[in-house]
């Protein structure tokens, strides 16, 4: 807790994002595991009100949590870039093409606030969320949160996909 | 290998009030039903409908929720074998139509195509029952009890090809409904939000 307080400005505690998931009802966590995840994973595993649901390739979360949203479920996808991009067809013919309300929490690996990206999987996230007319939201730190409500309302609203981009993801939370 | 329409027509008989992704036997089973417990959606995005139908699956599992999907698109995703074994949906129905083929693009072979065993590839990657079957006969002794007990179950059906090499501009619309439609329909039969 107080690597969480002291820290909600430069960093983004994954209870920060339970939190937010739980405040928006979120009953499924479609995922593949990210680069620095596994606190999160921790938490999200001894929550009783959300079912984690593990997928071999990303493309396959987009599916799923669209038979959960059809089923009345409210999946999120937890996923890494890398992931998203491979998942183009899928985001395309299931979460567009029937119109699913869901937040993407993605990983940006690679990112920097420099600016400088060697990481061609930071190089190509915004573009390709904006080859598919995606809206995102970037958020690095626990005072960004409120962006994550905003994507929730904002999916909800359009009935599309909404992304947030999580710049810093989870470093050293736990690790203590 | 059987005729697809024929096998729907003897799954028909004991539906029951099961949720029915038609998947590849969607053009078939739409004359035979297109209640708002069927859900026709085409290929929205070949390999995802067992995805599609483990999500429907677990988000209402008071429902027997059966799937159509073809072994195309599970070559695709072959991975969600796992995951659907993983979530053990008792109340999911995975039937799979071998026609060996792409159907829809000419009727390219898939991959290894006659060798396959894909009622060991789901029993290896835990689904606890599986089967395969390549007579209609067979498939119909065996149909009732294989819906009666719990799921998952996967079930690789030899199928005859039904290929198409009309452009695809030129071919027939079978479906009534967008997809945004036909999930809107189900939901107002369940009284889902």
């Amino acid at each position: 807790m107080n690597d969480t307080v002291a820290n909600s400005t430069t960093h983004l505690s994954p209870q920060t994002v339970l939190d937010e998931m739980k405040k928006h009802g979120v009953t499924h966590v479609v995922w593949l595991p990210d680069s620095e995840t596994n606190w999160l994973y921790t938490l999200m595993k001894a929550e009783p009100s959300i079912t984690l649901v593990a997928v071999p390739r990303e493309g396959t979360a987009m599916s799923i949590a669209s038979g959960l949203y059809a089923g009345g479920a409210k999946p999120i996808v937890l996923i890494q870039n890398t992931g998203l991009m491979e998942s183009g067809d899928s985001i395309r013919g299931w979460l567009l093409g029937m119109e699913v309300p869901i937040v993407l929490m993605v990983g940006l690996r690679g990112w920097t606030r420099h600016g400088v990206t060697t990481d061609t999987a930071a190089t190509y996230t915004e573009r390709f969320l904006n080859a598919f007319n995606i809206n995102y939201y970037l958020v690095e730190n626990d005072a960004d949160a409120p962006r994550i409500d905003v994507a929730f309302k904002e999916a909800a609203k359009n009935k599309r996909p909404v992304a947030i981009l999580v710049g810093d993801e989870y470093h050293g939370f736990g690790s203590k | 290998m059987f005729n697809t329409a024929d096998m729907l027509k003897i799954f028909a008989k004991h539906r029951g009030d099961a949720i029915v992704i038609s998947g590849r036997g969607g053009k078939h089973w739409i004359t035979m039903s297109d209640t708002a417990l069927d859900m026709p959606l085409g290929d929205p995005a070949m390999g995802g409908h067992s995805g599609f139908g483990l999500g429907l699956a677990l988000a209402l599992p008071h429902k027997k929720i059966v799937l159509f999907d073809s072994e195309g698109d599970l070559q695709m995703s072959m991975g969600i074998l796992m995951t659907i074994a993983e979530q053990k949906p008792e109340n999911f129905y995975h039937f799979m139509l071998d026609n060996e083929c792409y159907a829809t693009t000419g009727g390219q072979p898939v991959a290894n195509a006659k060798n396959v065993k894909y009622d060991q590839l789901a029993a290896g990657a835990g689904y606890p029952r599986a089967f395969a079957f390549d007579s209609l006969e067979k498939f119909e002794h065996a149909l009732p009890d294989i819906l009666e007990k719990k799921g998952p179950v996967f079930v690789a059906m030899k199928v005859k090809p039904e290929i198409e090499n009309e452009a695809i501009g030129n071919r027939r619309k079978w479906r009534t409904r967008t997809q945004p439609q036909v999930v809107a329909d189900l939901k107002k039969a369940l009284q889902i939000a």
